[in-house]
């Protein structure tokens, strides 16, 4: 699922932060659009459809998170046994 | 009145709602259920192991003080001051977290310290360290459970839930987190709750702009309500100081909340630095909050206009501000703009974005804490040389504890809330001399020791005075002999700790022993070989991963947002 698998570890992968928030804010987005869509019980001032509109744009900041961990994966060096998280990308 | 405008914030929220909410605790008690399998040394526990990336650690670094009470509290100042309110980002917290990465994370990364009062007690020895240990612990404590009190209140207003109910399930919540993942838990937290947070309030912010016209539209409707250009320009900002003549509201703001409050605050509070210290290299360590200063400058339009908004869209905070009523609490600015704008959906991101905000306040307190007293009371001075897995675990224990105080202090916070506001204002000075002990200790190889704690205890009771002496910044404990009253207050003492330590240290330097030169690698700048400031492979950082660079563009950044808003 995570698609970061640099060989011999699986860890590193699904405990990537990028591939959590893209799936936090993933479901968050595809909540959202279907609430947008099929209307709410709250009356308040809807000249925006803000559900649609901000669940589409987190669907977006999703799929960019997930294509950045998948592109630049986490590499764990061979000898950090306890400590994972280098991150290739950034450090 | 306080019960009638809590049962006006009541929200509607329906069961899509409490779904999002309920997604966000799971996804957070599965991160320390994960994080549980990274930690298997203390320092993986305490610093993650010294081994996340920048962009992390950055975001971690903005979003430990993105706290509920920094949220609410920055858009009630939005609300009831409008613009100047920008000070508290653009001069209170940039330009010191730029100074933090080029000038003194070198010396927190650098000489392996694993807490800032560690740094203390290695340059000044057991004086300042106890000093600086114990008031911040301390200190950590009481935010902790201001912070829980603060959630389970929000809670108990906006869903109807049970005070107590809701006070002990998130103090379980953060437990189990920080218990179980430590700071990896705690900093991954923090970097997804920056993101539900930004969810909530961008649209929000957007909304609300949309309602009132655009930027436009809400420079015209505060026009219209009076005070206009006192709320629409960051200068002189004496609203915002409560100080009357703009000359000195200027000084206040560029020495007070710019110099002495917010580089006491940024370069030294561990419950920011630690962030840092969680990077992989020093360069990366120097890039946390310079990273973090680029966020951190763009929050002030998702916290202050919405308070502004608030201002003029929101019938009780406009009438509250054209009657200046004394009794409304602004700090619910924010939640009447959600109320009135948020639908189902939008409105579970928003309230999550909340809670999760409250528990990384929290998290972070109980996190700092733990390592500072595991590392600096407990191995230091009551039980030493033992194995690492026997300090990992008084960090676990050390956790539960802050967790049960903090529930404490929750409960006594809402019998005596006034009390806890003046302890916090107190504990406040301490961090005011901080910043000079340590900027003057990193470049004057001579500061001796005693001069240390002399400073930091000297520059305190120098705040302490000011506050007591002035009208109102300790609230009955002022006998208001100087006419200072509200941030410009404590402008003034945060000014008076720093000239006081200052010159307390020098004088008591030239009476006193200098420390041994060679005992001070790593921690003075004249006796610190240059390599030590820096890693092996800096030169082929990338123009993006230099810090020097990165805070350049930050810098030319935020002062461009100054003259724009000027």
């Amino acid at each position: 699922m995570a698609g970061s698998k640099p060989t011999e570890r699986r860890r590193a992968g699904l405990f990537d932060i990028r591939v959590i928030i893209a799936g936090l804010l993933g479901v968050y987005g595809v909540i959202l659009v279907l609430t947008g869509l099929l209307g709410t019980d709250n009356d308040v001032d809807n000249a925006t459809n803000i559900n649609l509109l901000g669940g589409g744009l987190m669907i977006v900041v999703s799929v960019a998170f997930f294509l950045w961990a998948r592109i630049r994966p986490i590499v764990v060096p061979a000898e950090a046994e306890a400590g994972e998280e280098r991150g290739a990308s950034e450090a | 009145m306080v019960l009638a405008a809590e049962s006006q914030l009541r929200l509607d929220a329906n069961w899509v709602d409490y779904l999002l909410v309920a997604i966000y605790f799971a996804v957070v008690l599965g991160i320390g259920l994960m994080a549980r399998r990274s930690v298997s040394t203390s320092l993986d526990f305490f610093l993650s192991g010294r081994s996340l990336p920048a962009w992390v650690t950055g975001l971690a670094f903005i979003a430990a003080n993105l706290g509920a009470v920094e949220i609410m509290g920055m858009s009630a100042n939005g609300a009831q001051f409008g613009i100047p309110t920008v000070h508290y980002f653009w001069v209170g917290a940039v330009p010191a977290m730029l100074f933090l990465g080029i000038v003194m994370m070198p010396f927190y990364y650098g000489s392996k310290v694993r807490s800032v009062p560690e740094f203390m007690r290695r340059r000044f020895g057991t004086g300042a360290h106890l000093v600086n240990a114990l008031s911040f612990a301390i200190a950590q404590l009481l935010i902790a459970g201001i912070n829980l009190f603060l959630l389970a209140k929000i809670v108990n207003i906006l869903l109807g839930l049970n005070l107590y109910v809701s006070l002990v399930v998130a103090a379980i919540v953060v437990l189990s987190y920080i218990t179980l993942g430590g700071l990896s838990a705690a900093i991954y937290n923090e970097v997804l709750q920056f993101f539900v947070i930004v969810a909530a309030l961008l649209p929000l912010t957007l909304v609300g702009l949309h309602k009132v016209g655009g930027y436009g539209g809400l420079k015209d409707k505060i026009t219209s309500a009076g005070d206009g250009p006192a709320q629409l320009s960051s200068w002189p900002g004496t609203n915002l100081t409560g100080i009357e003549s703009e000359v000195l509201s200027v000084i206040g703001i560029v020495f007070g909340l710019g110099f002495v409050l917010s580089f006491g605050y940024w370069t030294t509070n561990f419950v920011e630095v630690q962030r840092a210290m969680a990077s992989s290299s020093i360069s990366a360590a120097q890039r946390s909050p310079i990273i973090g200063s680029f966020p951190k400058m763009f929050v002030p339009f998702l916290v202050i206009f919405p308070g502004m908004i608030a201002a003029v869209a929101v019938s009780e905070v406009a009438d509250a501000k054209a009657s200046a009523d004394p009794n409304f609490d602004y700090n619910n600015s924010l939640l009447y703009l959600i109320r009135d704008l948020l639908p189902n959906g939008m409105l579970g991101i928003a309230i999550a974005g909340l809670l999760a905000s409250f528990m990384a306040g929290m998290a972070a307190n109980v996190s700092a804490f733990n390592t500072v007293f595991s590392y600096d009371l407990w191995e230091t001075y009551v039980v030493k040389d033992r194995t690492d897995d026997y300090y990992l675990r008084v960090g676990r224990i050390a956790t539960v504890g802050a967790t049960v105080v903090a529930i404490g202090t929750a409960l006594f916070a809402q019998n005596y809330q006034n009390i806890m506001n003046y302890l916090q204002t107190l504990f406040g000075f301490f961090n005011a001399p901080l910043f000079a002990t340590f900027i003057l200790g990193m470049f004057w190889k001579r500061m001796s020791a005693t001069a240390g704690w002399a400073g930091l205890v000297s520059g305190t009771a120098g705040a302490v005075l000011v506050a007591v002496l002035s009208e109102d910044a300790l609230g009955p404990m002022s006998i208001g002999v100087i006419g200072l009253a509200g941030q410009g207050a404590s402008f003034v003492a945060a000014g008076v700790a720093f000239v006081v330590d200052i010159v307390v240290s020098i004088v008591v330097t030239m009476v006193t022993p200098p420390r041994v030169e060679s005992e001070l690698r790593g921690l003075v700048w004249s006796l610190t070989p240059k390599e030590d400031f820096h890693d092996a492979d800096e030169g082929r950082l990338a123009w993006y991963q230099q810090p020097t660079k990165l805070a350049t563009i930050s810098g030319v950044m935020v002062v461009a947002l100054n003259i724009i808003f000027w």
